[in-house]
């Protein structure tokens, strides 16, 4: 067994609107931001997972993403595994 | 009608007294039950009230669904018991899935804590069973996450199958459709935003909330206010 860092990216689904990022996006002409656009506000977790290989890490994070840290309704993940070092 | 409702209570839960005291105004006796609880056996309508199950961490809702009562919520819902989840308990009732869509933040990003009018949009569900659709009641709101969304499809279903069984006149939080509260299929499972128990007294100026508790207090122990397709 090995231990994995997991990173879980969390956003809302294209489509869903999102009035924390289209806030932001608003706010930033007036701290001088010019040409920045497509704001989407989202969640990032970390995560230590102990499994046999990053393939068995992936699948056990997909599962956690999908029946806790997601709501698949509204929001999709992005998970990224790497080795954690020895 | 009832003769004993279960008011489910979450760490965090904080509407509880407030349905309790409704229902006793209606007579009929209610009793908290503790999140922790694994079975409902005994009772013949159950609400999940509002506040903040769990600190609200994560998403509201989403660790509340895991809750044990919730199995017992689900179990009871599904033998067609009427379940109502109002404002965080329509939250939980959509994380745990006995009801579609989801509450994002609203729009605009602002807390809303107001009087709002909303129309019967439909009278198959134990909460309006027997109320007139079009009819018109003011109940107080209280969220900041009640933008209610769901896929098209989603949409066109509760529109076409008349589960939207709520809906505001001038929308506070950007919700699709002005939707304030949806039900399942069968109708015995309801999810509304608003505080009907927080309408039921003459003395703080509200009571279009005893609509909708007294529906739901006659409709239960009923036959499910919908025959499942």
């Amino acid at each position: 067994m090995a231990i994995f860092e997991a990173l879980v990216e969390v956003q809302l689904r294209p489509g869903i609107s999102d009035p924390q990022g289209a806030t932001i996006e608003r706010a930033l002409p007036a701290l001088g931001f010019a040409g920045v656009s497509g704001v989407r506000a989202g969640k990032a977790f970390r995560l230590q997972v102990e499994a046999a290989g990053a393939a068995e890490a992936r699948r056990v994070v997909e599962e956690l993403c999908s029946r806790l840290l997601a709501n698949p309704v509204i929001e999709d993940t992005a998970v990224s595994i790497t080795a954690s070092a020895p | 009608m009832a003769q004993r409702a279960g008011v489910v209570v979450f760490p965090g839960t904080n509407c509880e007294h407030d349905v309790v005291e409704a229902f006793a105004r209606l007579g009929v006796p209610a009793e908290l039950v503790w999140h922790g609880a694994r079975s409902l056996s005994g009772f013949d309508v159950v609400v999940l009230p509002g506040g903040f199950a769990h600190g609200d961490y994560l998403r509201p809702g989403a660790i509340a669904r895991f809750s044990p009562v919730m199995s017992a919520v689900a179990d009871f819902a599904a033998a067609g018991g009427p379940v109502v989840g109002i404002c965080n308990g329509f939250q939980v009732l959509t994380e745990a899935r006995l009801l579609p869509g989801a509450l994002q933040k609203n729009k605009g990003l602002t807390f809303v804590c107001q009087v709002t009018e909303l129309e019967v949009a439909s009278d198959r569900s134990a909460l309006t069973a027997g109320v007139e659709v079009g009819r018109r009641l003011r109940v107080p709101i209280n969220h900041f996450e009640g933008n209610f969304t769901a896929a098209p499809e989603v949409l066109r279903a509760l529109e076409d199958e008349g589960r939207v069984v709520l809906r505001y006149l001038d929308n506070p939080n950007g919700s699709a459709h002005d939707i304030a509260g949806v039900c399942n299929g069968p109708g015995n499972v309801v999810g509304l935003m608003p505080h009907p128990e927080r309408a039921t007294s003459e003395l703080l100026g509200l009571t279009d909330g005893l609509v909708l508790l007294g529906a739901l207090l006659a409709s239960a122990g009923a036959p499910p206010a919908m025959v499942p397709a």
